[in-house]
């Protein structure tokens, strides 16, 4: 604000010498003056909304409105410029419609459980977004006010845009199971190549403070390539992790779109983004004990000597029918359900919901733990829940549920493994060794809802399968939970 | 607006949003991913002052689109998830 009333004190002293042929002019730069600082003003306002919008994020109750502030924000933003700068309205016209068409159809047709390469697909477009401006800004004939700055500001957001493109649409072809890319590929020697690949784009951006703006062409071209190259060798487990990251760095990407075109809101609400991913991404990789450099990079090792399946399991598998479960559940107090992924890919939710209903009609008290990576992307199981019509206050985090699974008559596991496996605990040369457990084996009695004795994403057996509490409950998820659903039914 | 001041309000911003974004519950992740996923689309800002000249046009354009999609949508989706959490709240 000083700056701008500096500018008008010193402009209105110019006046005072300046020939009247001249004034017409001063008068555009006075207007163009205050009407940035009025749109700086504005772009303050949607900042501040930002900020609020995703603090309403803190709790489900304030969620809603949290989210039309941060959307009121944008509307702000948006009729800010379009009021203060001059425009060309019919390219606007049309590309807002179309990119509003299709993002309300979007928006409104996805199912939940595709929710992950939705939220990946759009990364990806606000990523593209990005190198499409910086690209644009550098056509202009106007140079920008701080050539270094803007030219490696846009080598910037072109280096991180591109990449935040293509490794989006890679992984959201993963998590929709497309079949290319079923199976993680990779080349040796992908590394280094992913190295020099980034080496070079970052000096081509240093060499973007030269104003020319020809280098932007190959920094963008490298970074698209570079995208496909980090995230292909990455398997579908992991892409929780990935998807966070990617998060990050379409914020990254709209914040140095920001240094590009000067403007403070691009800065702000990019960098929060890039802040809101990056702890995400945190928080996925602490819940699956591995660094983030070891998720990128690294391959999941089998341990030396863990044992095999057969010694851990021989004779001691117990299997039950729904019949039996159903008259164990007859008469007891607590039931946590443990649900994991195969929950969401056999859309067994609503099936869940139906049992826990039939408990709580008999007074027995039904909660949910959740593992921070059951589902796949943060969060991603309380929402499927939550369309299951489950109450949120009955989802439980693993902090909070861990103490208790020793009061717990039964736990209901569906199509989880890796996250209930006590190895994680008992055994330090375990691959998962140190990973954060589900306590479920403390519980009285345990059903394992599964397919087959076959091991999780960590490759190694369960003892828990084998444990004296334990029961397995074999067949699919929702037509296990079916029939145990219809046992009940006649039960009572 | 000179480089350091540009600088001071991105790493602040940084801050803030880590202080704000630890208090978010697992709960709320999702939704909270989709939501500042939406707030990235903000580069529709930068978009809408891009374009000159033909292929500028073109490519401010094409910005307009996507970051339209990624505003547009990410605001609704975000709202979808919402709603089944408040209403059972």
């Amino acid at each position: 604000m000083n700056q701008v009333i500096d500018q008008l004190l010193h402009n209105l002293v110019l006046a005072q010498e300046l020939p009247v042929e001249q004034a017409g002019e001063l008068a555009e730069t006075l207007e163009v003056s205050t009407s940035s600082a009025g749109a700086n003003l504005g772009y303050l306002i949607a900042a501040v909304l930002f900020i609020m919008g995703i603090k309403g994020m803190t709790h489900p109750r304030t969620a809603v409105r949290g989210n039309m502030l941060g959307a009121l924000g944008m509307f702000i933003a948006v009729l800010v410029t379009l009021v203060s700068r001059d425009v060309s309205w019919s390219l606007i016209i049309v590309g807002i419609a179309v990119g509003t068409a299709g993002g309300t159809w979007l928006a409104r047709t996805v199912e939940m459980t595709q929710m992950p390469q939705l939220v990946a697909l759009f990364n990806g477009f606000g990523g593209i977004a990005s190198v499409l401006v910086a690209g644009a800004e550098l056509l202009k004939e106007t140079p920008a006010e701080n050539v270094v700055v803007a030219g490696i500001a846009s080598g910037l957001t072109g280096l991180i845009g591109s990449v935040t493109f293509t490794g989006s649409l890679i992984a959201a072809g993963k998590l929709h199971e497309l079949p290319q890319f079923k199976k993680p590929w990779s080349f040796d020697s992908q590394q280094i190549v992913c190295a020099t690949l980034l080496v070079l784009a970052l000096l081509l951006t240093w060499a973007m403070q030269d104003g020319t703006g020809i280098e932007y062409i190959f920094v963008v071209a490298i970074s698209l390539v570079l995208g496909v190259l980090l995230v292909t060798p990455i398997g579908g487990a992991d892409m929780p992790v990935v998807i966070a990251l990617l998060n990050s760095y379409s914020g990254l990407a709209a914040a140095a779109a920001g240094f590009v075109i000067d403007n403070n809101v691009l800065i702000i609400a990019g960098s929060l983004v890039g802040a809101s991913g990056l702890i995400l991404c945190n928080i996925m990789c602490k819940a699956m004990n591995r660094s983030l450099p070891n998720v990128l990079f690294g391959k999941m090792e089998p341990g030396g000597d863990s044992a095999s399946a057969d010694e851990v399991y021989e004779g001691k598998i117990k299997s039950t029918s729904a019949d039996e479960v159903a008259m164990l559940l007859d008469g007891v107090q607590r039931v946590v359900v443990v649900p994991g992924y195969g929950l969401a890919v056999a859309q067994a939710q609503h099936v869940v919901r139906e049992l826990a209903d039939l408990l709580e009609a008999e007074a027995v008290s039904v909660e949910y733990a959740i593992h921070p990576v059951a589902g796949r992307m943060p969060g991603h199981m309380n929402v499927l829940l939550a369309e299951a019509d489950v109450p949120y206050d009955q989802l439980k985090e693993m902090d909070e549920i861990n103490p208790t699974f020793a009061q717990c008559d039964v736990a209901i596991v569906i199509g989880a493994n890796d996250v209930v496996n006590p190895v994680a605990n008992t055994d330090p040369t375990s691959p998962i060794a140190g990973m954060p457990i589900l306590n479920v084996h403390e519980a009285r009695t345990v059903i394992m809802i599964k397919r087959s004795l076959s091991p999780g994403f960590a490759g190694i057996p369960n003892p828990l399968f084998a444990a004296d509490n334990c029961l397995m409950l074999f067949g699919d998820g929702k037509q296990a939970l079916v029939d145990l659903v219809a046992a009940l039914k006649e039960n009572q | 607006m000179d480089l350091i001041t540009a600088l001071t309000i991105f790493v602040l911003a940084v801050f803030v949003g880590f202080e704000i974004i630890t208090k978010v519950p697992p709960t709320l992740h999702t939704p909270l991913m989709s939501g500042s996923n939406a707030i990235s689309g903000i580069t529709l800002v930068g978009a809408l002052i891009a374009g000159e000249g033909i292929f500028g046009g073109f490519l401010a354009f094409l910005a307009i689109v996507f970051a339209t999609l990624n505003v547009v949508g990410g605001f609704l989706v975000t709202h979808r998830m919402l709603e089944m959490f408040r209403e059972k709240g």
